[in-house]
């Protein structure tokens, strides 16, 4: 049995959420094999080689890689699962492993397992329904599982591998999607999905410049990653990418701090499994308190600062 | 140009639902049910789209139970001009899955020759984002997943789409696939005038088999368990008391 984990990168840097999907890999059992497809990523499949547990890299590099659109992607990808034998395909529940492995699935005319959180054995796993509410626990008949991983659900592989880098070939350009514009918001911080500490903001604190003022410098002192409800982006505080959620980036730090944010399912499901969850909020009542393992009911606008500068 | 849009008959998203005692499931017997609020917006960009002059005609189409007329109605009274429901029976419905979807929208697809298909990205029940993606792979269209702006020009569609990093713009060659992000826009409310008005719509019926689709599922559910509870937190008296728990009983900082 051999799986195949695709690698998510940027074409210079292997991404932490391919870790976790290796770990998932690793705990379905079998040969380890990651397929790194890009343009001119070729230092990305030698990180990716070092990563203990796998067996094999391999390599597609063209330039109708560079962008990583979905149907370029997936393509390739049915043709290495193909060719290899694969019993299993994943990838990290990411934007673009959920942009591309259901066209993968629908090319292979089997079912897609989404956002796993547990692997129960070689066809059966545990997955999220309902924001969280329920997991379910699901078997699949299909000769080749396609699988998205919940990357908070499953350790960071370490490195410690030496894996050969194979190439293999290019599919064809599909020729009727292209890139035309990327506005990728730059942050010295680390990135939400991987981040120890998290400061999360949501309408209470009221607009982008009290965003800034209040979360930025605690979050300076924290190390920490920046995020926000959805109440808070679609008020504009902040852009999209800040968003935790149900339909937004799932999360799980060590230390998750919600400022102002009252706690819908939809927030909770994406930062419940944070380790220590810290609310601030003002209204006793807000639902954020029956997650936070520390309550504090104060004005966000004097405990925030305080916070601050007591770290 | 014509726009199809599937829709999904869901629990209403501010339901909290039950895991049945039993653990085969949800327990939505008696709870309120909703369109998915991702296939709202989709009616809405599909319907936006026609009054701008750029669609001449939006269908609705739905795959489930008879009970997705209800669903379908919603999407006529946004503005959709008529709906096609997919009927399944009641328990083929429960197991309902997205390949199955896909190919029941492919079919249709071939049928209706829609220059695009808008859908949701996601229904908020089974969590799984894939029909759009399985139905643009089915057809060898392209996608545009995630759209939070759609602009239509002649025979491209340009969308932005909420990525991981910030934003990216694609473009598309159509017939293609969209699947709509939470700030694509907001959905207006259905008038009682449009409510009245689109229970005289067309809504027409038809069954998998009439599309030569087998809607088996691939995937068996083998439980439905409750998440584990967080352990009940404290209050802290201020910000003082809350450092001191996170550096000494927490240590985290």
């Amino acid at each position: 049995m051999a799986i195949l984990v695709i690698a998510e990168h940027d074409n210079a840097q292997l991404k932490a959420a391919t870790r976790n999907a290796v770990t998932a890999a690793a705990k379905i059992g079998g040969d380890i094999h990651v397929l790194v497809a890009g343009a001119g990523c070729a230092a990305v499949a030698d990180q990716a080689a070092k990563l203990a547990g796998v067996a094999q890299v391999k390599l597609a590099d063209a330039a109708h890689y560079g962008d990583q659109t979905a149907e370029n992607l997936a393509a390739l990808i049915v043709d290495v699962a193909k060719a290899g034998g694969y019993s299993h395909v994943l990838a990290p529940a990411t934007a673009n492993g959920k942009n591309a492995l259901p066209r993968v699935a629908a090319l292979l005319d089997v079912a897609q397992i989404s956002d796993i959180v547990g692997v129960e054995g070689a066809d059966t796993f545990v997955r999220p329904i309902y924001a969280g509410n329920a997991l379910a626990t699901v078997k699949s008949a299909d000769a080749v599982k396609v699988i998205t991983v919940r990357t908070t659900a499953f350790d960071a592989a370490a490195d410690g591998g030496a894996a050969s880098v194979a190439p293999v070939a290019a599919a064809a350009d599909f020729g009727k999607s292209k890139l035309v514009g990327r506005e990728i918001t730059k942050s010295e911080r680390p990135e939400l999905t991987a981040a120890k500490v998290i400061v999360s903001g949501g309408r209470g604190v009221g607009n982008g410049d009290n965003y800034k003022a209040l979360l930025e410098p605690l979050a300076d002192k924290l190390g920490a990653a920046l995020g926000a409800s959805r109440a808070a982006v679609d008020a504009g505080f902040v852009p999209n990418d800040y968003q935790v959620g149900q339909t937004g980036k799932i999360v799980a730090p060590e230390l998750y701090i919600a400022v102002g944010i009252s706690g819908a399912i939809q927030h909770l499901a994406g930062m419940k499994d944070s380790k220590v969850i810290v609310a601030i909020n003002k209204d006793p009542e807000a639902p954020i308190f029956q997650v936070a393992d520390y309550g504090l009911v104060a004005d966000l606008f004097e405990a925030v600062p305080q916070l601050t500068a007591a770290l | 140009m014509k726009i199809l849009v599937p829709v999904k008959r869901v629990v209403d998203y501010n339901v909290k639902v039950r895991v049945k005692s039993d653990g085969t499931g949800v327990d939505i017997a008696n709870v309120k049910m909703s369109m998915n609020p991702f296939d709202e917006i989709a009616v809405e960009e599909a319907v936006r789209l026609k009054e701008a002059g750029i669609a001449t005609e939006v269908v609705a189409v739905s795959a489930g139970a008879a009970a997705c007329q209800e669903t379908l109605r919603a999407a006529l009274a946004i503005g959709a001009d008529r709906a096609i429901l997919i009927e399944t029976s009641a328990e083929e419905a429960e197991t309902l899955q997205p390949l199955a979807v896909a190919k029941l929208l492919k079919a249709l697809a071939d049928k209706e020759q829609p220059q695009l298909v808008i859908c949701g990205k996601q229904a908020i029940d089974d969590d799984a984002n894939q029909v759009g993606q399985m139905l643009a792979a089915l057809a060898n269209w392209p996608q545009a997943t995630f759209a939070s702006k759609v602009v239509v020009a002649g025979d491209k569609a340009t969308v932005t789409r909420e990525v991981d990093g910030g934003l990216e713009t694609l473009e598309v060659s159509l017939p293609a696939v969209i699947s709509t992000d939470l700030r694509l826009n907001e959905p207006r409310y259905a008038t009682l005038p449009n409510i009245m008005k689109a229970k005289k719509k067309p809504l027409d019926t038809v069954k998998p088999a009439d599309l030569g689709v087998d809607v088996a599922p691939r995937l068996t559910t083998v439980k439905v368990a409750e998440p584990a509870k967080r352990q009940a937190g404290v209050m802290v008296a201020d910000v003082a008391q809350l450092v001191e728990k996170l550096k000494n009983e927490a240590k985290v900082i």
